[in-house]
């Protein structure tokens, strides 16, 4: 197959695209000056400044409690229903539900649970975000662990059945296994979602309790300081670490050719 | 359960709008979210002087660097119960948690004055019980008379101030001298205006520049404003609450409208001015929310912060004028020589116009804003 | 004692019964705790958000049980009906774009060798994978006024210009965002593509352009519908963009239902815009579905 430039230039152009903000940020990051637009030298400060931001700390906290929170309700409720979407019923209805969340705009989710919860006058906090990160975290993980089931080999669940073990035997010891990689990478998928989550976030917390993004969004509304960008160039690290550690061990983009 | 107490005129939606309402009912029965319409309650809590406060947490919520770092750490050590500092960026950030229904911890909420009557007319506010505030004599007179709450009833003054044009010597050739200057710009500041986003101040400069009150609920003259707000929009860098003053230091903007203490004042090349026009006055405020468990710390709090030295430290560090006599007194000479909004009196102030909550006029402003912003 | 007539049949009954139990149990084992999540914490709040709309606005927020259209017809007003065409256009020319870059950049990935491929697909969807504000910070960094783009053309002689708060960088923040939403469906979609097949259509004596529009293009229509909705949908509803790229200057209709709930405090005007965005989203998704029976 020919390729002809006219494919290289869009291509290329679109890493440049995606790279170069981030790259502006790691760099200024370790600027010495105070002015986030000129690089006058090196220097670590900005990450002793952001060490020191109590708020930028409590917000990581309370995120990463959210965060594991909601995985492990996501990958617990998201297995069975992608389970029991394939194996115990044939409505398209279930299964439209099941996928609803993760293509519902983030907002409608957003206010629809923050009227839910005003109307049952539900107390605001942790737990507030936790349910609600839930509802899309358990469609990404259900959706993840289906395609798995559907390579997965449905004659060794039959086998199983067949020599007379119980429906829960045959999950435990035949279907779940087979599903441990994509019930990992479903795990994965949630714990990011939840962690970058923003707009969810601000409509259900509590004021005394902001995960990370909201304490990220004020930082930025009340201006440029290079302490966002020490923190980008973290958040960065860590977030590239996962997916290139995921990518290694699920092979994500295999699934996808 | 399904206790069905839908109203029967509503002939093609009942079906859904039912199964709603019969999940709202299973709460609480007609209103669960919505304020009561009547005349606000002024029931006010039995409170006990001498409570035990150790018992007690108190969470706040505020404006990020509104209150010193060691406001926790001091209350901790002097009244012997945990301060949980939250923040919130904007009044209308924290207005729709508390009005939201939905139980948000909080016990004292900072917010302007218009935003405490709101509160305080939806039912949500404990009234304030002075004798458990006996720092209140550290007032000025003229704290007690401010028009969205005459006699401190329901909120404590923190600061008070005014919203002026904050500009460059440097930049420009004539300073402004009218909000005129502001939505009409010389042509050396075309798009380097700034102007704020809440509605209330959005609608300030046209509204003085055409005589008008800050109150006012007239469709005709919000219409008048509208005119003058679309007209200056091109001239804007953009709308701003929160970072004009490092703008107008970076040199990205040159005039922007500003509130007194957040104008710059101290760098060399920065002036704030009171249009000819008159302005408005605003006051920040710390109430006590009714849904509150520990009222008696909250009170103590309230106290705590109106002591002079405490009080002084936000006129010396987020240089706004506090209501609070003895703590100005505490403002060293040279920080008001540097700061000149630091020097405004309480009589001063108090010829600007207070602005009021609007109750269900307020709307009319919100549009008012969602049509300048929408306009091209 | 009949039963003892016909041992076979018993045992089938019951084998029968016991499997029907088993199907049952096992259905509210699996189905049971994920459905009932998603009736409660989906279903309902999206219903109540539905009913809201036909309510009255309570006057501190909330609202009054009593019935109204108001807040529905609200929606017709010419301003409102602006803001909503406006976001349209805005999110529309964000997809269009991303679907201009975005084909050629998947249809390269999936002709790379299989080794570059994962590379390549990795580093569109690593950048997705960090902060979302973040993402939209550094183009604050790069395009504000005094900021690095202009600096740098300051240096050239240039400038500066005013990039930052206007409808142009709002479309940047949103492509840039939800590029990569566009890549990964495209890709998944070109690499099925049998290659052959074009090599036919040349070998047939179509021009290139002529095979893009009558093979390629028909054979990964699925891929290019499922993009444009992920970068559609995310972009349509956005209200932090046009916050902190836009300056405020223009806003779009996830502003427009913050402020109902923030400002405003018109919580049933709030629903009904909400809808508005949700009824948007359904045609969306009709359409998807109808490309997919097609493909």
């Amino acid at each position: 197959m020919r390729r002809s430039p006219l494919l290289h230039l869009p291509f290329w152009a679109t890493y440049v695209f995606l790279y170069t903000p981030i790259v502006v940020l790691v760099v200024m990051s370790f600027n010495s000056g105070k002015s986030p637009y000129s690089f006058t030298g090196f220097s670590l400060k900005w990450y002793g400044k952001l060490a020191g931001n109590d708020l930028v700390k409590e917000g990581l906290v309370n995120t990463l409690i959210v965060a594991v929170g909601c995985t492990a309700l996501s990958t617990v409720l998201g297995t069975l229903l992608a389970v029991g979407l394939a194996r115990h019923t044939r409505s398209r209805l279930l299964d439209a539900l099941g996928v609803l969340p993760a293509v519902l705009p983030d907002l409608v989710l957003a206010i629809g649970l923050l009227v839910f919860y005003a109307t049952v006058k539900m107390t605001l906090g942790l737990h507030s975000v936790l349910l609600a990160h839930t509802v899309f975290g358990m469609a990404f993980v259900a959706a993840v662990v289906r395609t798995r089931l559907v390579h997965a080999d449905n004659s060794l669940e039959e086998a199983s059945r067949d020599l007379g073990a119980t429906p829960f035997t045959t999950f435990l010891r035949v279907t779940l296994p087979q599903l441990a990689p994509g019930i990992a990478a479903g795990a994965l998928l949630a714990f990011t979602l939840s962690v970058d989550e923003f707009v969810i976030a601000f409509f259900t917390s509590a004021p005394a309790t902001p995960t990370l993004p909201i304490v990220i969004y004020s930082m930025v509304r009340f201006g440029v300081t290079p302490e966002i960008n020490a923190l980008a160039t973290l958040l960065l690290a860590v977030s590239f670490t996962v997916v290139i550690v995921a990518q290694r061990m699920t092979r994500l983009t295999e699934s996808l050719s | 359960m399904f206790r069905a107490r839908y109203p029967r005129r509503l002939p093609a939606v009942a079906l859904v709008a039912g199964l709603a309402l019969a999940v709202s009912a299973c709460g609480e029965g007609t209103t669960s979210t919505a304020a009561p319409e009547a005349s606000p309650s002024v029931s006010a809590a039995q409170l006990n002087p001498n409570a035990n406060l150790s018992r007690q947490n108190l969470t706040i919520s505020v404006w990020p660097g509104y209150t010193p770092d060691y406001l926790a750490a001091k209350v901790e050590e002097k009244l012997k119960f945990k301060l949980k500092v939250a923040t919130h960026d904007t009044n209308e950030i924290i207005m729709g948690k508390l009005t939201g229904g939905a139980d948000t911890g909080i016990d004292v909420a900072f917010v302007s004055g218009q935003y405490a009557q709101a509160l305080h007319a939806a039912g949500l506010l404990e009234p304030i019980h002075p004798e458990l505030i006996p720092n209140m004599a550290n007032l000025y007179p003229e704290a007690n008379e401010l028009s969205y709450d005459k006699g401190n009833v329901f909120s404590v003054p923190y600061t008070w101030g005014t919203t002026g044009i904050c500009y460059r010597t440097d930049l420009m050739k004539t300073p402004p001298t009218s909000w005129n200057d502001l939505l009409n710009p010389p042509a050396d500041a075309r798009k380097k205006v700034t102007m704020m986003t809440t509605e209330r101040w959005l609608a300030l400069p046209a509204l003085k520049v055409l005589g008008l009150s800050v109150n006012t609920k007239s469709e005709e003259d919000l219409n008048k404003v509208k005119e003058k707000l679309v007209a200056a929009k091109p001239y804007l860098l953009g709308y701003d609450d929160v970072t004009f003053g490092d703008r107008l230091k970076s040199g990205e903007a040159v005039m922007v409208e500003a509130w007194d203490g957040w104008c710059p004042t101290a760098e060399k090349n920065i002036k704030f001015v009171v249009p000819k026009e008159g302005s408005d006055l605003w006051v920040d405020t710390m109430v006590v929310l009714k849904s509150s468990k520990n009222k008696e710390a909250a009170h103590a709090f309230i106290n705590f912060i109106l002591d002079p030295k405490i009080h002084s430290w936000a006129a010396q560090n987020i240089l706004y004028k506090v209501p609070n006599k003895a703590a100005m007194d505490e403002v060293p000479a040279e920080l008001k020589e540097k700061n000149t909004p630091l020097q405004m009196t309480p009589s001063q102030l108090l010829t600007g116009e207070a602005i009021l909550d609007l109750g269900e006029e307020s709307t009319k402003f919100t549009r008012l804003a969602t049509e300048v912003k929408a306009a091209k | 004692m009949t039963a003892s007539a016909v041992p076979g049949a018993t045992a089938r009954a019951r084998s029968r019964r016991s499997r029907l139990v088993g199907r049952l149990l096992g259905r509210l084992v699996f189905l049971g705790p994920g459905l009932t999540y998603l009736i409660v914490l989906l279903l309902i709040p999206l219903v109540l958000v539905l009913s809201y709309s036909f309510f009255r606005r309570g006057r501190f927020g909330g609202v009054v049980y009593e019935a109204s259209g108001e807040s529905l017809t609200r929606l017709l007003d010419p301003i409102y009906l602006d803001v909503v065409l406006s976001s349209l256009k805005l999110a529309t020319v964000a997809t269009l774009i991303a679907l201009l870059v975005g084909y050629p950049t998947a249809y390269m990935i999936a002709r790379l060798p299989r080794k570059w491929k994962t590379v390549a697909l990795v580093a569109i969807v690593l950048p997705f994978w960090t902060n979302f504000l973040i993402r939209i910070y550094a183009w604050i960094v790069l395009l504000s006024g005094p900021g690095l783009v202009n600096s740098a053309l300051g240096k050239l002689g240039l400038g500066p210009f005013e990039f930052l708060y206007n409808e142009g960088t709002i479309v940047t923040g949103l492509v840039y965002s939800y590029l990569p939403l566009m890549v990964l469906p495209l890709y998944a979609a070109i690499e099925k593509l049998d290659p052959q097949l074009a090599e036919a259509s040349a070998n047939l004596g179509a021009r290139p352009a002529r095979t893009f529009v009558s093979v390629t293009l028909p054979l990964t229509l699925s891929g290019v519908v499922t993009g444009c909705m992920f970068v559609f949908v995310p972009s349509f509803g956005n209200f932090v963009i046009p916050e902190l790229l836009g300056g405020g200057r223009s806003i779009m209709v996830g502003n427009l239902i913050r402020d109902q709930f923030l400002t405003a405090r018109d919580w049933p005007f709030g629903s009904a815009l909400t809808l508005a965005l949700l009824a948007v989203l359904i045609v969306l998704l009709l359409l998807q579905a109808w490309s997919a029976r097609r493909a």
